[in-house]
């Protein structure tokens, strides 16, 4: 079984976090940033399983489950405030509301 | 029992830090305040028995209760010095402020500051006892500064009404010009003499400096343009007037009583040093004699029955410093003792009276009040009879007569001072007979609607009683006062007349006052209308009732040249470095509230921006 080097790893997780902030960056619609967003942690958690499994600690799949936690926590508050965001404006557009502007 | 001398300031001290931090109910508050001055003047009382019973070494007792700080040389000790002149003006001034506490409770009763005027009140006692208990300078001008913190506190007590606010801040800035004078005669002294404890300095001053030195005699100008101001004499005294703002119990208490006689305490425990410099000396007998004149003429024409009552307090503390001017240490502190009891009292009873006819301060629209306030006619003529000097019964009769003869007698007396002082008698018994007859006599121009109870009447009677028996003590007085301030008089140089025939004279002008009171304003008041209507009367009646228009002189020497130099120097270059800094800021402004776009895709393009700028730095650099 050929291992598969860290450096395969790492341009992976680097891919999808750039595919993720660029979505981020780029859609108007609330829901696919939020999308977006889970897509760049999930880049984040695969460089640590990979950089974990390059000195063969346990510590980078700790840190993906922490980070499950923390996405899991962050997309339950995100959609209960992409609902009231659409009860108000009746749109998801992100771009319609800039009241606070200075 | 003398250890026990710290608790005369600290208690009053205790319970305002007390009332000012607790909410309590208006009983609670009254129980507090009354109960703390109560016992400092127990406190008080217990000290003098024992100092009496055991007269300490050297007639005085210093207590030491902490080192204040020590820089460069000085080190002021927080420490009390008693001595004959100390205790008897922390027995008066704490037994009055007892007595008119007690007024207040009921006097006050109506006003939603309750406690925050009890607490001003009893903060008053503390820097009050403070002053007159402190063994250095420092320490008194710490109290100094703290009864005119109070004072002004307690002038524009009545918040709301602006007049009040400004009246406050009239009082506060005048006598600050007074108090800077004596700051740097503070460190002069300290320059010269390396001390500021008032024995020592004392001692110092009459081994280095030779009688009619120019550094004696400039320190002790500069104490008495702190006394001036302090104790609204000429030119300072604008401010007193003004001062009647306040609620009646704190003109009683502060603007008669007692603050206002620190001037003549503070020059009372320095006399040796005035006596280094004789001009100076003979300045505070000018002032005083000037101020005396000037201040009765003013009482005369007043309407307002408080403001009559200032400009007699005014001249009143003008005998003072004529007193101490001609060298007649005694009579000044026995003068500031009768006139504390009979003083207190007539505010007292102004207070009474201005309540019971609804807020009237109009002397012209009162009248007749004899029947229907009879408690407050009694004693308020009382009072009134002892300001004008009724011999043989009252006490100011004494007092004043002893202020005549040393006027006439003493080390620096003469005729000139003799017959201006009985000048100020025939004033003095004209107004308060004036204000007597048309506050209490003639027909009725208001009606009572009010009545006070027993807490405003008990200190009057009380008070009343003091202003006759204080008199009858003025042979134990000058006995006890003689080791701090001599009384040798009679002997310095020749006297035209015997005491005897001055106090005759003095006697005979009182009743010449009373009859011309008489005539002019219950027999005859057509003639004071005459009077008043003449151009040369009217003109005078003008210039008097603006006291001799020292506030149009203020405002005009140095009010507005202030104002104009201020309004011409807008744009200095201080200034302009402010405004300089606010522009940019506003530049800046504009610049950075463009990137406020509101819009979230752009924020969190700026962000990673940011951090990839951030994490090139950190990698390549």
């Amino acid at each position: 079984m050929t291992v598969i080097p860290m450096s395969h790893g790492l341009i992976l997780g680097g891919v999808l976090f750039a595919l993720g902030l660029a979505g981020l960056l780029m859609r108007r619609n609330l829901l696919f940033i939020l999308i977006s967003l889970e897509i760049m942690l999930n880049g984040a958690g695969v460089a640590f399983v990979a950089a974990g499994s390059r000195w063969g600690q346990p510590d980078g799949q700790i840190m993906f489950l922490f980070i499950l936690a923390a996405a899991a926590a962050e997309v339950s508050v995100g959609l209960a405030l992409l609902l009231r965001f659409y009860r108000l404006h009746n749109t998801l557009d992100a771009d319609s509301t800039s009241e606070m502007r200075g | 029992m003398l250890e026990l001398l710290w608790l005369v300031p600290a208690i009053p001290f205790a319970s305002a830090l007390l009332l000012a931090v607790l909410r309590l109910s208006r009983k609670a508050v009254a129980w507090i305040a009354v109960g703390s001055i109560a016992a400092s003047s127990m406190v008080s009382l217990l000290v003098t028995v024992s100092y009496l019973l055991a007269p300490p070494a050297a007639n005085s007792y210093t207590q030491v209760l902490g080192r204040w700080f020590d820089v460069g040389g000085l080190h002021p000790d927080i420490a009390l010095y008693l001595d004959p002149l100390s205790l008897i003006m922390v027995v008066v001034v704490a037994f009055v402020s007892f007595l008119i506490h007690i007024y207040s409770t009921e006097f006050m009763i109506e006003d939603e500051g309750y406690a925050r005027f009890f607490a001003y009140m009893n903060l008053f006692v503390a820097s009050m006892l403070t002053l007159l208990l402190a063994d250095n300078l420092l320490l008194l001008y710490l109290g100094w500064e703290g009864v005119g913190l109070c004072s002004y506190l307690l002038i524009g007590f009545w918040y709301r009404d602006v007049e009040n606010g400004l009246a406050g801040r009239k009082a506060f800035i005048v006598t600050r010009v007074g108090d800077t004078a004596l700051l740097i005669g503070l460190f002069l002294l300290f320059h010269e003499l390396g001390t500021l404890n008032i024995q020592e300095l004392m001692q110092q001053a009459s081994q280095h400096w030779p009688i009619g030195s120019a550094a004696a005699t400039t320190a002790a100008l500069l104490l008495l343009g702190g006394a001036v101001g302090k104790s609204a004499q000429l030119p300072l005294q604008t401010w007193l007037p003004d001062a009647m703002a306040g609620p009646t119990p704190v003109s009683a208490l502060i603007h008669a009583a007692t603050m206002v006689t620190a001037g003549v305490y503070l020059i009372a425990r320095t006399h040796i040093l005035f006596s280094l410099a004789p001009q100076a000396q003979f300045a505070v007998a000018v002032v005083g004699a000037a101020t005396l004149l000037m201040a009765g003429f003013s009482a005369l024409t007043q309407w307002d029955l408080k403001r009559v009552l200032a400009y007699s307090t005014i001249s009143q503390i003008g005998y003072m410093f004529l007193a101490l001017g001609v060298g007649a240490w005694p009579a000044a502190i026995f003068h500031f003792m009768t006139h504390a009891f009979f003083k207190a009292l007539l505010f007292l009873g102004a207070g009474i009276v201005i309540q019971s006819l609804g807020e009237e301060h109009n002397i012209f629209r009162m009248g007749g009040l004899r029947k229907q306030l009879p408690i407050a006619f009694w004693t308020f003529l009382i009072a009134g009879l002892s300001l004008a000097g009724l011999p043989l019964i009252t006490a100011g009769a004494f007092s004043k007569d002893w202020i005549l003869w040393g006027a006439l007698s003493a080390a620096h007396g003469s005729v000139t001072f003799w017959a201006v002082a009985l000048v100020g008698v025939l004033l003095t018994s004209l107004y308060t007979f004036r204000m007597i007859f048309l506050v209490f006599f003639g027909e009725a121009h208001s009606q009572v609607t009010k009545r006070a109870g027993k807490a405003m009447y008990i200190p009057c009677l009380i008070l009343g009683l003091l202003s006759i028996v204080g008199g009858y003590v003025e042979g134990p007085f000058a006995r006890f006062l003689d080791t701090v301030l001599p009384w040798n008089a009679g002997n310095i140089h020749a006297v035209p007349i015997t005491e005897i025939a001055s106090e005759v004279i003095a006697t005979l002008v009182f009743l010449l006052g009373t009859y011309v009171a008489y005539i002019l304003f219950l027999r005859k008041p057509a003639y004071t209308a005459m009077l008043g209507s003449s151009s040369a009367g009217g003109v005078l009646h003008r210039f008097w009732f603006s006291d001799w228009g020292m506030d149009w002189l203020n405002d005009r020497l140095f009010v507005r040249p202030l104002v104009w130099l201020a309004q011409v120097d807008k744009n200095d270059f201080v200034d302009a470095f402010y405004a300089g800094v606010a522009g940019i800021t506003e530049i800046t402004w504009s610049v950075l509230r463009r990137t406020e776009t509101g819009k979230l895709r752009l924020y969190a393009a700026g962000i990673a921006a940011g951090s990839i700028v951030f994490i090139a730095v950190v990698l390549f650099l």
